[in-house]
């Protein structure tokens, strides 16, 4: 049996709420993603690490947008929409990224080391944290977990499209 | 550090990167690093200010295509003042900002600015 890559539901934490901006202007709550799976990840312009993960992030977006799945960047840069944007266009990024600040940092326990990345289940809990540059597989395994349906009360995982004959 | 009016005086700012960490130098690889950067907000009796960086090394990271432009250790970073022609004597500071940007070979740490004083004396 191969090691989990998210934590078990007991132990995952409420993801705690924000309120912040995206390139448009508009607000962006957390809350808003409640029922999706959610890459909630902490980054910046001049962080190299960062800049190999963004590409999974994008394919992960484009392959599993239509499962019920987000990305969400959070750029920690201090200059602001003015050096994201075009690194944005630059890196062809296709999920939404709001700026960040010291408040929300603190709110995810600091974040002082950059990327720092949140897997966030369906119920708005934190499923695992990835300080530093981890491997796509890490990440793309979480998602696929996370992703997966809950089973039913009986403990059976629920397939779709499959009738139960045994009742 | 001690001068006569009009002297040429040179000042050695210290600086240590821990081990397994690196500062972007001076001069950085990619547009998007930010460099390590030695600035004055006030010389007091002193003129000038060029700072000398040492000559950087080009290291290779994981997370980059190529090498990276860094400064890692103890490098000193040396400054050229010259003693102004109306300097009074007796004691005084410049003092300035050390701005930089530190990654290990896997994440990396925002940008920090540091106080930096050239205690010197006027003779």
């Amino acid at each position: 049996m191969a090691a989990a890559t998210v934590k078990a539901d007991k132990d995952r934490k409420e993801a705690p709420d924000f309120a912040l901006k995206d390139a448009e202007g508009k607000v962006v709550h957390l809350s808003d993603y409640r029922g999706k799976v959610v890459v909630l990840d902490f980054w910046a312009t001049w962080c190299g690490p960062c800049k190999i993960e963004i590409p999974w992030f994008t394919d992960m977006q484009r392959r599993n947008k239509d499962r019920g799945f987000e990305v969400l960047g959070v750029s920690m840069d201090d200059e602001g929409w003015e050096v994201v944007k075009p690194f944005l266009t630059q890196l062809g990024v296709n999920y939404r990224v709001v700026m960040g600040n010291d408040a929300t940092a603190q709110l995810y326990g600091g974040v002082e080391a950059l990327p720092t990345t949140f897997l966030i289940d369906r119920a708005g809990k934190i499923a695992a944290v990835h300080i530093g540059l981890t491997s796509k597989r890490d990440f793309e395994d979480g998602v696929e977990e996370l992703l997966q349906p809950a089973p039913d009360a009986g403990g059976r995982p629920v397939v779709p499209a499959i009738a139960d004959r045994s009742k | 550090m001690t001068g006569k009016r009009n002297a040429a005086v040179q000042a050695r700012i210290p600086v240590a990167v821990d081990a397994g960490f690196h500062v972007n130098s001076n001069t950085p690889s990619e547009d998007y690093l930010i460099p390590l950067k030695l600035t004055w907000t006030a010389t007091g009796a002193l003129e000038g200010g060029q700072v000398t960086y040492p000559k950087p090394t080009l290291e290779k990271y994981e997370f980059a295509d190529k090498p990276l432009s860094v400064f890692t250790g103890k490098f000193d970073l040396v400054v050229n003042f010259k003693v102004a022609p109306t300097a009074a004597a007796g004691p005084g500071a410049a003092a300035g900002k050390l701005s930089y940007q530190a990654c290990n070979d896997r994440m990396c740490f925002p940008p920090k600015t540091v106080p930096v004083t050239v205690p010197y004396q006027i003779q």
